[in-house]
């Protein structure tokens, strides 16, 4: 067993964990937070998909013992309980998700990507988004609702 | 799907993971992103007794420029790479490579030199720096040797690394307003290349058509003999008896080969 010190969604934690034991097992099934899923299991669908010290990575290809250390966010962590962040938002308001299994992921990928690139054209969003699958929706509504949420997040900036 | 149990090291020097190897010899095996290594351990196609894990080591990280050369440190992360403005002016078709790796998550975590060590022959990096007759530096107990990128792929993921020994650095020539080109064909977004080209400089390196990426010696002769772009691409394939899958038999793959190096010679990228 490794003892590792991390920030999850703004609380520090410490945990004996085995080294073996990875991150999207350690938010599941150690923290209990059940927004990020296990889809493919082999770095493909983004399902699990968090953010590493700000940059999103699929916690399904990173060991718990590699983010010690670091601030990991999952989609519990990005508003107080009760609000939702402007990304969220937009999603809803899109209507980007029909089953909303790939949702936390392309939600997290999509804060990670509008924190690098704030104003991304419609390309832009279609290949930030690569690493997320969604089997249902055709992705039209999710690339709107990520223009939206860089539109929404531009005016409050310059608010 | 779970890695097999093993015991994990957050070594704190090069010369730190280089004693760890040396004490756990073929048991152990390097960390740094983990892209190529955890899938593997995860299907228990790798199943090593200890990982040592050099993601952590600052010597290991960074870009910088060194008289003609460009000095990458082998944790540097694909991300960073693509995004380096040094990288961009003097060795773009590095960063050009970097940023074609997987998807953007794939690009936060991998590094360089984990992608080099792993020597997939359908891989971005392995294939940019023989176009650039690239290097890389690799330490072991009897100090640090330097192999050419042209000898350092033995085989389907398999290199001259040896088992003491960690790659440490990577130097490409700094080669500012040379033209190049990359072509990567894939069916689907975010896939290994079926065929990739990449040209720079008077050299064409090709991969996925062989268990190495290759050079195309004869296209690159007839270029320097002063054939057009689409006279040289037409020898793209000579010499090659690249594998066969699902995604296209040896005959197409060499049809590939001579129209993505006609394009990548037109300085064409994407």
């Amino acid at each position: 067993m490794t003892r590792i010190e991390l920030t999850v969604n703004g609380e520090k934690r410490s945990d004996e964990v085995e080294p073996r034991l990875l991150l999207i097992h350690y938010l599941r099934e150690v923290l209990g937070l059940r927004a990020a899923n296990v889809g493919c299991d082999t770095t493909s669908c983004g399902a699990c998909t968090v953010l590493l010290d700000g940059r999103s990575a699929k916690s399904c290809t990173v060991l718990a013992v590699q983010a010690a250390g670091q601030e990991v966010v999952t989609a519990e962590g990005l508003a107080p309980a009760g609000d939702l962040h402007p990304v969220q938002a937009a999603f809803r308001r899109n209507h980007g998700l029909q089953c909303g299994f790939c949702t936390p992921g392309m939600v997290m990928a999509t804060v990670g990507l509008l924190g690098e690139n704030p104003h991304p054209t419609e390309a832009e969003v279609r290949a930030g988004l690569e690493g997320n699958l969604c089997r249902c929706t055709g992705y039209h509504n999710i690339v709107r609702a990520v223009l939206d949420a860089a539109e929404t997040m531009q005016a409050e900036v310059g608010a | 799907m779970i890695p097999a149990p093993f015991d994990y090291v957050l070594a704190e020097s090069a010369e730190h993971a280089i004693g760890l190897l040396a004490e756990h010899g073929d048991d152990a095996k390097l960390l740094a992103g983990g892209h190529s290594l955890l899938p593997m351990m995860k299907l228990r196609l790798a199943t090593p007794a200890v990982l040592i894990d050099v993601g952590r080591i600052d010597e290991l990280a960074g870009i910088a420029a060194d008289g003609d050369d460009l000095v990458i440190g082998a944790t540097t992360r694909h991300a960073d790479l693509a995004a380096s403005e040094l990288v961009r002016a003097q060795a773009p078709l590095l960063a050009y490579a970097a940023a074609q790796v997987g998807d953007p998550q794939i690009r936060h975590r991998g590094t360089i030199g984990g992608s080099l060590s792993h020597a997939d022959p359908a891989a971005d990096l392995p294939m940019a720096l023989v176009a650039l007759a690239g290097s890389v530096q690799l330490q072991g107990p009897a100090g640090t040797r330097s192999v050419a990128a042209d000898d350092f792929f033995h085989g389907y993921f398999e290199t001259a690394l040896q088992p003491d020994e960690v790659l440490t650095a990577v130097r490409v020539p700094r080669l500012p307003d040379v033209p190049w080109g990359y072509q990567k064909f894939v069916r689907r977004s975010n896939d290994w290349a079926i065929v990739g080209v990449a040209a720079v400089d008077g050299r064409i390196a090709l991969a996925n058509m062989g268990p190495t990426p290759l050079r195309a010696h004869a296209a690159e002769q007839a270029l320097a003999a002063g054939a057009s772009p689409a006279q040289a691409a037409e020898h793209a394939a000579e010499g090659t008896s690249p594998g066969e899958d699902m995604h296209a038999d040896r005959a197409y793959r060499q049809h590939l080969a001579r129209v993505l190096t006609r394009r990548a010679l037109e300085h064409q990228a994407g």
